[in-house]
């Protein structure tokens, strides 16, 4: 078909957007219509209003597609944000669902707009709600999960990113989504000073399966570093299952950070904080400094964690000197800032200057912990199931069964096979 | 003068050489040499001449030397050093002499400078032993009689021995290893590669024909076998296996009597084996093997502050255990095998000692425990911390009132808790796990399609 005039495609899309036969119709017109519609796009405004979002979705879609791609559009129309809102909030879900990458490039020019702006705050909601449209399921992963963390860190609305985060995601349309996925969902978590659950995000972007280095592993192995020495003291080595690219590269590119990790390991205050200084640059163009900071109270904490292993009273004098810190007067506010967070259990009597430590109250009797241990239970068994029916279902894959047949061992004639003749 | 200044008993012998050496030749260096002995510390000095006399051959040399370099103590330095070149002169060893005039430099006067006539005269000799020797050897292999090319290496060995050239010796008693022909011709063959790979300090080599010399089909005889396990435990001593070196010095019998001062006296195997266990052993084991142990008994009588401190630690007196120990100290630290594991092996006891002490009770005032062991209570806190630490002590530190209450950790929350983390651990890594497969799934799917 020639180039059409836009009214022409216009009434294409009011006529032809009732039943699904009709609507797939309409996708291929469409398509064909793309360049014509791009071309006219300073025009395409006016149409728009003729348009039902909720109905005509997909006629919609793509007019506003071409309508956002032009930048000069852009620029000028004051109502561009509010109108991608309405269109966002308006959509249908299936129609959305036949053109993604259109529906995609919206989400992106309209976060584009929104950042440029520099209020990343409007953006979240019909962000969140974009998602949801575009998700088949909740634990697909989309391109636009990483625009809308971004958008959580550059409002500092984080609560906001933890109701997506707190999805599983197992199926990834495009591996690199996850990297940016996860290293935002990292940042997240550290802002929100869960660190486990920031160290699983920065965990999964390290150990995802990588040909080539990229440079969001860099910073997320930086980051890590950081995260497992406040967590845990000291960083683990790579799991075997951490791509071997990842494994040989990383650590090349992150050499201050390991020395800061070798330098906390030795335990001295004063080290760690030289160590530091040497290094101020470089975090801090890394905009790492804040995390870099932490790592340093947690020294002390995890000093002051030791001696409730080995004591059961100590005095204010003897835990700053153990701790290195100095005067009692900070230690007191240490073990103080440590007992409100739930980090150490004791109490302090300002007559004596005596800390006694405690016990872990949990007796792990009471009905709330007898329903959490359930619940864990059940959630637990499910994710084995869906585990076990993964490996049922690779074990009947043609391409795996042909592998494993030519690499299996000749056995005699007459013993039991393991792989089906047809597959070799 | 020379009896008096003797703090432990004397042999007979050591008086007589002292005699004759100091009467003939009035030696400038005598006064600070007695002074310097008694000067030295208040413990019980040590006497070199009852030391050494302990000892035979090559070793006795090697430890003259030993404790030469580190006494630390002009006046027994000398000493030393003299008793080493009177019993290198006995000898035929002229490298060895050479080292020891060097390390004289001069200080013990014009009798003690190099001989240039005697060492001369040594190498010629041995020049001329060592070709005969070597012509024998190849009119023996020509022959192709075994057993005389075994003497003729053995011989060769022997002299090379004698000469200082270890390395060699070494070698040669080895290579009578393939005319072997009996079982006494294997164990004495595995006893000299056991002589001069303890003179070498080849530590390995001495372990090997120790268990090749034990896997002979005959029975070997008594002294033989002590000689083995005294060769085993030092090899073990050697490489920090304080157990297993203490239960070979345990099993070695009575029989070994003087028969092997070339490398071990009886006081040793006594000091080494009490020590070790002390170190290593728990309680019914020290009980068993050391304490009820007859025939170790008589290596005891022979060093009676050993015997008395291993009595002590049982019967947890520990002020004076300790006490011994350390009386010990600067004569151990003398000792060619013993000396780079002593602070090892006191630590060791000490760290028992602590845990023994603290084990039968529920609270220990930190004061008393503290005059038991002789150390201030603020020391006291900070071993008991390392060790807490360690997990050596259940315990938890009462520091305002100086009390360590024993502490039983609840098995059922720790059971709880471990079961929680384990279940939170298993979660997060199915799910990475399943995300990662489904990764590594778009990326075939992907690749297939590129490749179509």
């Amino acid at each position: 078909m020639a180039m059409e005039s836009v009214e022409a495609v216009v009434a294409h899309i009011q006529g032809l957007s009732g039943s699904q036969e009709e609507v797939a119709h309409l996708h291929a017109l469409l398509k064909q219509s793309e360049d014509a519609l791009r071309s006219q796009a300073a025009r395409l405004g006016a149409f728009l209003h003729q348009l039902d979002p909720s109905v005509h979705t997909l006629g919609y879609l793509f007019l506003l597609e071409a309508y956002s791609s032009d930048p000069v559009c852009r620029e000028q129309d004051g109502d561009f944000l509010l109108s991608i809102v309405e269109f966002i909030n308006s959509c249908s879900a299936e129609q959305i669902r036949l053109a993604p990458e259109k529906f995609i490039s919206v989400c992106k020019s309209f976060k584009d707009k929104v950042m440029q702006l520099q209020v990343p705050i409007q953006g979240i909601v019909p962000l969140r709600t974009a998602i949801r449209k575009l998700q088949v399921s909740s634990e697909q992963l989309t391109t636009l999960h990483s625009d809308y963390l971004l958008l959580c860190l550059l409002a500092k609305c984080y609560k906001a990113g933890l109701s997506i985060l707190d999805d599983d995601i197992f199926e990834v349309d495009q591996p690199r989504d996850l990297f940016l996925y996860c290293y935002y969902g990292g940042m997240i978590n550290i802002g929100l000073k869960s660190y486990r659950k920031a160290w699983e995000c920065l965990h999964n972007v390290i150990t995802a399966p990588m040909t080539t280095l990229n440079a969001i592993a860099v910073e997320a192995y930086k980051k890590y570093i950081l995260v497992s020495i406040i967590l845990n003291g000291q960083v683990p080595l790579f799991p075997k299952y951490t791509s071997s690219t990842a494994q040989r590269n990383l650590k090349s590119h992150t050499q201050p950070y390991i020395d800061l990790a070798n330098c906390y390991a030795t335990g001295t205050f004063a080290e760690l904080e030289g160590c530091i200084q040497t290094n101020l640059e470089k975090f801090q163009s890394d905009s790492n400094l804040g995390l870099v900071k932490q790592v340093l109270s947690s020294l002390y904490k995890r000093n002051i964690q030791r001696l409730t292993q080995t004591y059961l009273t100590l005095s204010l004098q003897d835990i700053a000197n153990a701790a290195q810190l100095k005067t009692p007067r900070e230690a007191e506010m240490h073990v103080l800032q440590m007992i409100q967070d739930g980090e150490i259990f004791a109490t302090i009597n300002q007559k004596d200057g005596m800390v006694s430590f405690h016990e872990d109250p949990e007796q792990y009797k009471t009905c709330g912990m007898i329903e959490h241990i359930d619940s864990s239970i059940h959630r637990l068994m499910a994710l084995s199931q869906k585990l076990g029916s993964l490996d049922e279902h690779m074990s009947c894959d043609p391409a795996y069964l042909t592998r494993i047949g030519k690499e299996r061992p000749r056995f005699d004639f007459d013993e039991f096979d393991s792989v089906p003749h047809k597959f070799l | 003068m020379d009896g008096g200044d003797e703090g432990v008993v004397v042999a007979p012998i050591g008086d007589e050489s002292m005699c004759s050496n100091g009467g003939a030749v009035d030696d400038p260096r005598r006064p600070p040499a007695s002074s310097g002995k008694a000067a030295a510390g208040g413990g019980e000095q040590m006497d070199l001449e009852a030391y050494v006399a302990l000892y035979t051959g090559r070793t006795r040399v090697s430890r003259l030397l030993f404790v030469a370099e580190r006494c630390g103590n002009e006046g027994m330095q000398l000493e030393a050093l003299r008793m080493a070149h009177d019993e290198i002169k006995k000898g035929e060893d002229s490298h060895l002499y050479r080292e020891v005039i060097a390390k004289t430099g001069g200080r013990l006067g014009p009798l003690y400078a190099l001989d240039q006539t005697w060492v001369d005269m040594v190498d010629r000799r041995a020049e001329a032993r060592k070709e005969k020797l070597e012509n024998e050897l190849n009119s023996y292999k020509t022959n192709l009689i075994k057993e005389s090319i075994r003497m003729g290496f053995n011989d060769l060995a022997n002299f090379f021995y004698a000469h200082g050239q270890l390395g060699d010796a070494f070698k040669n008693y080895v290579r009578t290893r393939d005319y072997c022909t009996s079982s006494k011709h294997i164990s004495q063959m595995c006893l000299n590669v056991i002589l001069v790979s303890i003179e070498l300090g080849q530590f390995m080599h001495v372990s090997n024909y120790v268990s090749k010399a034990e896997q002979t089909p005959e029975q070997l005889d008594p002294i033989t076998h002590s000689k083995l396990r005294c060769a085993a435990g030092l090899a073990y001593l050697e490489t920090k296996k304080y157990k297993l070196a203490a239960r070979k010095f345990l099993d070695t019998g009575p029989e070994l009597g003087n028969n092997y001062t070339d490398v071990i006296a009886q006081q040793d195997v006594a000091t080494y084996g009490g020590l070790c266990s002390l170190a290593s052993f728990d309680r019914p084991e020290l009980k068993n093997k050391v304490i009820d142990n007859i025939n170790f008994r008589n290596f005891l009588e022979l060093v009676p502050e050993v015997r008395e401190l291993i009595n002590d630690f049982y019967a947890s007196r520990y002020a004076s255990c300790l006490e011994y120990l350390e009386n010990l100290k600067p004569n151990l630290l003398l000792d060619i095998h013993l000396h780079d594991h002593v602070e090892t092996l006191y630590t060791n006891i000490r760290h028992k000692a602590i845990i023994q002490y603290t084990h039968p009770f529920i609270s220990v005032d930190l004061h008393t425990m503290a005059g038991a062991f002789k150390t201030s209570v603020a020391g006291l806190e900070k071993e008991l911390e390392v060790l807490i630490t360690d997990d050596k002590i259940q315990a938890r530190i009462d520091s305002h009132n100086k009390i360590l209450y024993a502490r039983h950790a609840d098995q059922r929350n720790a059971t709880f808790q471990r079961v929680l983390q384990t279940g939170v651990e298993y979660e997060r890594d199915v799910r990475a796990m399943l995300m990662r497969t489904n990764l590594i799934k778009q990326e075939s799917i992907l690749r297939a399609a590129k490749k179509l």
